[in-house]
């Protein structure tokens, strides 16, 4: 039995920890299916953190917070977009701009704004997402096995995860069963059959793009609103890399996209969890193998030991129309 | 790689353009410190006055701007071969690896002029073997190095904390570092320059490090324009497919480009630890990794662009220093969004402002934009 709650436990963490993962993964997603490599994930996720936490902290609605998260993450996704949709420029240095644009004026206007070292003042509960108890979570609480799974596992998440999850089966409805979703995925692969199609190239990919910007908000207000109650400097923490990570390692699908994110979340609850103590069988294992895991699996995976990840074809190349 | 663009006289295409998208990026800066409620243009002159008005602050601006030197030039080869090398950061931090090695298994035996060669190798093999596996996978895997060498970054971020916390680490010592160098693994500091302009420098970290970066930058360009390496390295960069008619082996080229590349970012560990700290830390590296993708784009990948961005952003960081000290609400890291803007502008929207400069150019002179002079107007 104290296996199973220690269990429960890693479980119950591995989820709040995978959230933040999924989104951007899945914001990753709709950027990269339509053609456009976004390595930006992690600067806007910060920068829709820092927003969310400003805004939640003023208005005190984290209802505010979320939509300022989204606006400035958007907006980033748009200046990304500018630059490598209509400017045609190299999308690698692009996102690379914007996290180093993020990282810093995210502290530079905390801190003139707050004056607290670059952080957001904490928001009370009224401006955040806190934990929902779903129904019923108290009454089976005591029913062996399932109860704990239920009331530990399943409830208790704020809603912005019960989002993230939802997020799963509707990015797969909308890539895979409608039309915008069959051209976001064609445009990735074949921009020049789309645009002999008559469908607008840019466009298609300027939305793509602003959906990536929406969801990377969503994961930067999970960060500031939901884990933590504010925002603190840095506190995307390369989320937005390992996200990056899962989305190759689900090969650009949402299904495995989730996998991917849970099991890297598992791998930092691990992490979190083991600390220093020794394992059976193998030892003492050091915190710093189990943080590098989700790097060096990726790695393997993509020199194509586990299967090959075959990105988008249109990926990173820059539509120019024939003149 | 086909440019869709007309042709502009070549010091518009290296010097203009560069010089006006660095003028957008500090221009948008200015606004980030009014946005905050101070003064860009007291703030820019507190950041000039920070960097240059002492000899004591030259001698920091030109020790930032070793590390940078390193760091651009690893980016810019990586560049020429069409590669983006993203892996800087990483590369140099387990470089401090290599430096590590033979300055704590030497430093009692050797004078600094037999441990400062041992060190260059140990940082640059290491350095290298870092760019290597990234490389390998490129060239025979097709995994895409941008992605590899970003992992790459992380897992010698982990590599390096485990051992400076479990194996480099003295015993009975808490702080996660190696112990401290004996003086023969010290680097001579090159303040007597500064001294010989002029200049009166108190203590400054400038070291000789700073004329093995300027070494590296000569051999850059060497290595680049005047060998046959170079040669197939811009061919590779240019277009594969012309290397490959021209029978160049592809995974060849790219593996000794990362590993050339590697070597110079891993190079740059010499400066802090050998040149100031005198011992490994965590975390030593401190972004220069990535401001060398900045001083690279801003340098065009040449040496000769590289040294003075390189400087410029050594300026940054000292007066960056300066700024946040006279200007509380603006802290050190008001030079990361300049780093951000000017990777954006003289990076990715480097075309942006090219066809009014073309424009302009054509109104003047059509002839200075490859057009015929009887035809008059822009293109």
């Amino acid at each position: 039995m104290d296996f199973f709650n220690a269990l429960i436990l890693v479980l119950d963490s591995t989820i709040r920890l995978s959230v933040p993962l999924l989104l951007a993964c899945l914001a990753g997603l709709y950027s990269e299916r339509s053609g456009i490599f976004d390595i930006g994930l992690e600067g806007k996720m910060l920068a829709g953190a820092f927003a969310a936490g400003a805004v939640a902290y003023i208005s005190g609605s984290a209802w505010g917070g979320l939509a300022a998260a989204i606006l400035v993450a958007v907006f980033l996704a748009l200046v990304h977009g500018f630059a490598s949709i209509t400017h045609r420029g190299n999308q690698i240095v692009s996102g690379v701009a914007i996290n180093f644009i993020a990282a810093g004026s995210t502290i530079i206007l905390g801190q003139a704004w707050f004056a607290q070292g670059g952080r957001t003042p904490s928001v009370d509960a009224s401006g955040r997402f806190g934990p929902i108890t779903l129904p019923f979570a108290d009454s089976v609480r005591d029913v062996p096995v399932l109860g704990p799974i239920y009331s530990e596992l399943i409830s208790g998440h704020s809603l912005l995860a019960y989002l993230a999850f939802a997020a799963v089966p509707f990015t797969w409805w909308v890539l895979f069963r409608t039309r915008f979703g069959l051209r976001l995925r064609a445009v990735g692969e074949n921009p020049a059959a789309v645009d002999t199609a008559g469908i607008s190239v840019t466009w298609l990919r300027y939305r793509a793009v602003i959906c990536t910007g929406i969801l990377t908000g969503v994961a930067g207000t999970y960060l500031a609103l939901a884990m933590n109650a504010g925002f603190v400097k840095d506190m995307s923490a390369g989320r937005g890399y390992i996200a990056l990570a899962a989305l190759i390692f689900a090969k650009w699908k949402p299904v495995p996209a989730m996998l991917a994110c849970l099991l890297f979340g598992f791998l930092d609850a691990m992490a979190i969890r083991i600390g220093g103590t020794p394992l059976p069988f193998i030892g003492r294992v050091p915190v710093q193998v189990i943080q590098a895991l989700p790097f060096v699996l990726t790695v393997i995976l993509l020199a194509g030991f586990i299967g090959k990840a075959i990105p988008p074809r249109a990926g990173g190349q820059p539509y120019v129309k024939e003149r | 790689m086909s440019t869709p663009y007309a042709k502009l006289p070549a010091w518009a295409d290296y010097g203009l353009i560069p010089l006006i998208n660095l003028c957008v990026a500090f221009l948008v800066a200015g606004l980030v410190v009014l946005l905050v409620g101070e003064n860009p243009l007291r703030a820019a002159g507190l950041m000039i006055e920070g960097a240059f008005g002492r000899g004591q602050y030259i001698g920091y601006t030109l020790y930032y701007a070793t590390s940078f030197m390193f760091t651009g030039l690893a980016v810019a080869v990586a560049f020429h071969c069409g590669l983006f090398n993203i892996g800087g950061e990483g590369q140099a931090y387990i470089g401090g690896l290599g430096v590590a090695i033979a300055c704590l298994t030497f430093d009692s035996i050797f004078p600094w002029w037999i441990n400062f060669p041992l060190a260059i190798l140990g940082a640059a093999a290491i350095g290298a073997f870092w760019a290597f596996i990234p490389a390998i996978l490129q060239a025979k895997r097709g995994s895409h190095i941008v992605i590899t060498t970003i992992m790459f970054n992380f897992i010698a971020a982990s590599t390096m904390v485990y051992l400076l916390v479990d194996v480099l680490k003295p015993l009975g010592s808490m702080a996660p570092q190696t112990r401290t160098f004996l003086p023969d693994a010290h680097l001579p500091k090159l303040n007597w320059v500064i001294e010989l302009f002029g200049g009166t420098v108190r203590s400054s970290p400038f070291n000789i490090s700073f004329l093995l970066a300027l070494l590296m930058a000569f051999l850059v360009w060497v290595l680049i324009w005047r060998t046959k390496l170079g040669y197939e390295i811009r061919t590779q960069g240019h277009s594969p497919k012309a290397a490959r008619y021209a029978g160049i082996s592809e995974a060849k080229i790219i593996i000794i480009t990362m590993m050339i590349s590697g070597a110079l970012a891993g190079m740059m560990a010499l400066n802090p630890i050998m040149g100031d700290q005198h011992r490994v830390q965590i975390d030593f590296v401190t972004g220069a990794g990535f401001v060398g993708i900045a001083v690279a784009l801003m340098g065009r990948s040449h040496p000769a662009g590289i040294v003075p961005a390189a400087i410029l952003f050594g300026a940054l960081y000292q007066g960056g220093a300066n700024l946040a000290f006279e200007m509380p609400n603006i802290s050190r890291d008001m030079i990361v969004i300049i780093q951000g803007l000017v990777i954006l502008f003289a990076g990715a929207l480097e075309h942006m402002l090219r066809p009014q400069v073309q424009a302009l150019f054509a109104s003047f002179s059509p002839r200075s934009v490859g057009l015929p002079a009887a035809k008059t107007g822009g293109a």
